[in-house]
């Protein structure tokens, strides 16, 4: 099971690299909020998989056969759960620098997964396909978001399930993800979020549907701060929300 | 080489079993390791041992096959009669009463022999492809590695899981080799445990009486028997078990009193040493504690398996989420939400227990009659008594899937 020879860089290069992995991975560390938020998405994410694709997640490997990209894998927080339920799995990030950390960490977790620096649009361009997209939190960072789902949607293959988060935009998200997470929480750094950027679930099911994609399913994710901890919610989609949508 | 096994358990008296029955039903594979030998386990004498098993637990007793196989031999418990007695004296006439027909789930609990456990654990172990027993084995070494945690047994072999879980009982190797430390304390208490048959029928009423030393309980077992929990002080307890039969029979009937007819012993006498136990944390890196490795209280309400069994319920439905979206099952976030969710529960459970017996085995008059006009209270609201109910049957509080019935 264990990859080999896929690092060629240094030994002062790895040690950054494993730091840096550690940093990924430390529950209570730099990436805090997105592994509080993980188990939601995932909660998400696999009853999704499992709805469209008719599998039953007490099967020990209940994605086998299934081909799934991740965009924005980054450390590889949602590519290692996926393969772990047997997927076939891809992650490509924009920055170069996560790919050897993200690799660094299946290896050390004994999973088979192919990390690249990349883009949906170039991999769009080079004819790859996948049964399934996950694009979360990405949206609201990109200059071209019809042009980005486009590309989302040339990924897929015909039946294909495309799961994408965002932020909504309004007051509360305001209040919330901007000045709660970035400035009193302190959970993520300054400036990450630009919320003019954030997309109603009205704009971004419209974009979907110009993109080419049909939108099937959307919820909301909650930060309940009395368990600390997040969940889905039918009706509440005011700051974190995710959607579900087929290519025809 | 190290064999590969999802998760890897030490222990294989109840908890353990119904861990790995639990898990494997989850799509786990499992390694239980037994320190005694499977015909040990499965030796089908009566050896005096019982425990009251609460609605919950039957539940899930139930969930992973195993009530089935004991149901015929559990005796229900239809009432129990709480009376502040003193030897001699006979009950006091403020007495708690307890009747099943105010709760709508039925009998308060069943009483099952350990002998029929045991039997219906292995039996449904065996026919369980997903767990391999390792009877007859012991735990020297436990060391976490990167893709997960191995054990070296004392044949040699070694086997690797992404979890470890404890289920070795009050003084916990597992836990100790984590680095878990424990707190707690004696209570100067030795519980003395038998069964008696007896010449009247019990009509499935268990009965405690506080008497001054320690509680007294009479649990009904099938048939004209009852299992004896006798708590006493160390010495008079250490009496107790070197007399023979016939003198502690003796000793026995004065408290026990006559409303039961004659007395004679069936199987034989135990004494457990009565302390309170808790592990410092019930996880470590890949590891886990579960039962009275992470919580030994004392046995005063007789929730000691019951609250194990509800650490096997959590962990299997903490462990079952975590398999099913893709996580590690060993990984710290799976196991801080088990920690989260049974800690808090087993705390309270040890205070309320430990507070109970303080106040109870006394003699002290006022104490005395504090109680009993405590329990007159409860007895005379029917709110406050089926509340009481509903906490002993295991039925408040956060449930988990398996036991919700």
């Amino acid at each position: 099971m264990l990859q080999s020879g896929t690092n060629t860089v240094n030994a002062a290069e790895i040690a950054k690299f494993e730091a840096m992995a550690a940093e990924w991975w430390d529950l209570n560390g730099k990436f805090k909020p997105l592994h509080m938020l993980n188990p939601c998405r995932l909660d998400y994410i696999t009853s999704q998989i499992a709805a469209e694709f008719a599998r039953d997640l007490d099967d020990p490997q209940p994605f086998k056969g299934l081909r799934i990209l991740d965009i924005g894998c980054g450390g590889g927080l949602l590519c290692e759960p996926m393969a772990r339920l047997g997927a076939d799995v891809l992650g490509v990030d924009a920055a170069p620098r996560n790919i050897p950390v993200a690799k660094l960490h299946a290896e050390q977790s004994g999973l088979k997964i192919d990390y690249r620096v990349g883009t949906a649009e170039a991999l769009a361009a080079a004819g790859e396909q996948f049964d399934i997209v996950l694009n979360m939190e990405v949206v609201e960072h990109v200059d071209d978001p019809l042009g980005y789902l486009t590309a989302c949607r040339q990924l897929l293959v015909c039946g294909g399930l495309h799961i994408c988060s965002t932020l909504n935009r309004n007051s509360k998200s305001y209040v919330f993800a901007i000045i709660g997470a970035e400035h009193v929480m302190r959970w993520l750094p300054k400036g990450t979020h630009d919320w003019a950027k954030f997309i109603t679930p009205e704009e971004l099911f419209a974009l979907l549907q110009k993109a080419g994609l049909d939108p099937v399913d959307r919820k909301g994710m909650v930060f309940n701060p009395l368990t600390w901890s997040w969940s889905l919610s039918e009706r509440d989609l005011s700051v974190n929300y995710v959607t579900a949508s087929i290519k025809p | 080489m190290s064999d590969r096994t999802d998760i890897v358990i030490v222990g294989g008296g109840l908890n353990g079993p119904a861990l790995a029955l639990a898990l494997a039903q989850g799509g786990f594979s499992v390694t239980v390791i037994d320190t005694l030998p499977v015909d040990t386990r499965a030796d089908p004498g009566f050896d005096g041992r019982a425990y009251a098993l609460a609605l919950t637990s039957r539940r899930l007793l139930k969930a992973i096959g195993v009530w089935d196989r004991v149901k015929a031999e559990a005796q229900p418990m239809l009432e129990i009669k709480v009376s502040d007695g003193r030897a001699g004296e006979g009950p006091s006439p403020w007495m708690l009463h307890f009747d099943h027909a105010e709760i709508e789930e039925g009998p308060m609990g069943h009483l099952v022999e350990d002998r029929h456990l045991r039997r219906a654990f292995l039996d449904a172990m065996a026919k369980q492809p997903r767990i391999t027993h390792r009877a007859g084995e012991t735990v020297l070494a436990q060391v976490v590695g990167p893709l997960g945690i191995t054990v070296t047994l004392s044949s040699g072999s070694e086997i690797t899981g992404a979890l470890l879980v404890g289920c070795d009982g009050r003084a916990s190797g597992t836990a100790q080799r984590a680095g878990i430390g424990r707190t707690g304390w004696g209570y100067g208490q030795t519980a003395v445990v038998c069964a008696v048959s007896h010449e009247h029928p019990h009509g499935g009423v268990a009965h405690q009486f506080f008497m001054p030393h320690g509680p007294l309980a009479i649990l009904p077992l099938t048939g004209h028997r009852s299992s004896i929990v006798w708590s006493e002080t160390e010495s008079r307890a250490a009496e107790l078990m070197a007399l023979d039969d016939d003198a502690f029979l003796a000793a026995l009937r004065p408290a026990f009193g006559s409303f039961l007819g004659e007395i004679a012993l069936a199987g034989g006498r135990y004494s457990y040493p009565l302390n309170l136990t808790l592990a410092r944390s019930f996880i470590a890196d890949r590891v886990a504690l579960v039962g009275d490795a992470a919580h030994g209280v004392h046995p005063i309400a007789g929730q000691g398996l019951n609250a194990g069994l509800r650490d096997v319920a959590a962990l299997a439905d903490v462990l079952g989420a975590a398999r099913r979206r893709g996580e590690d099952p060993g990984s710290a976030q799976a196991l801080q939400r088990y920690q989260e969710w049974r800690r808090f529960d087993t705390a309270t459970l040890a205070m309320a227990t430990d507070v109970f017996n303080r106040l109870f085995s006394n003699d002290n008059p006022v104490l005395r009659g504090l109680r009993d006009l405590g329990m007159g209270a409860v007895n005379a609201v029917p709110a406050l008594r089926r509340g009481f109910m509903r906490e002993a049957a295991g039925l408040t509080g956060d449930l988990p899937e398996l036991m919700r019935g």
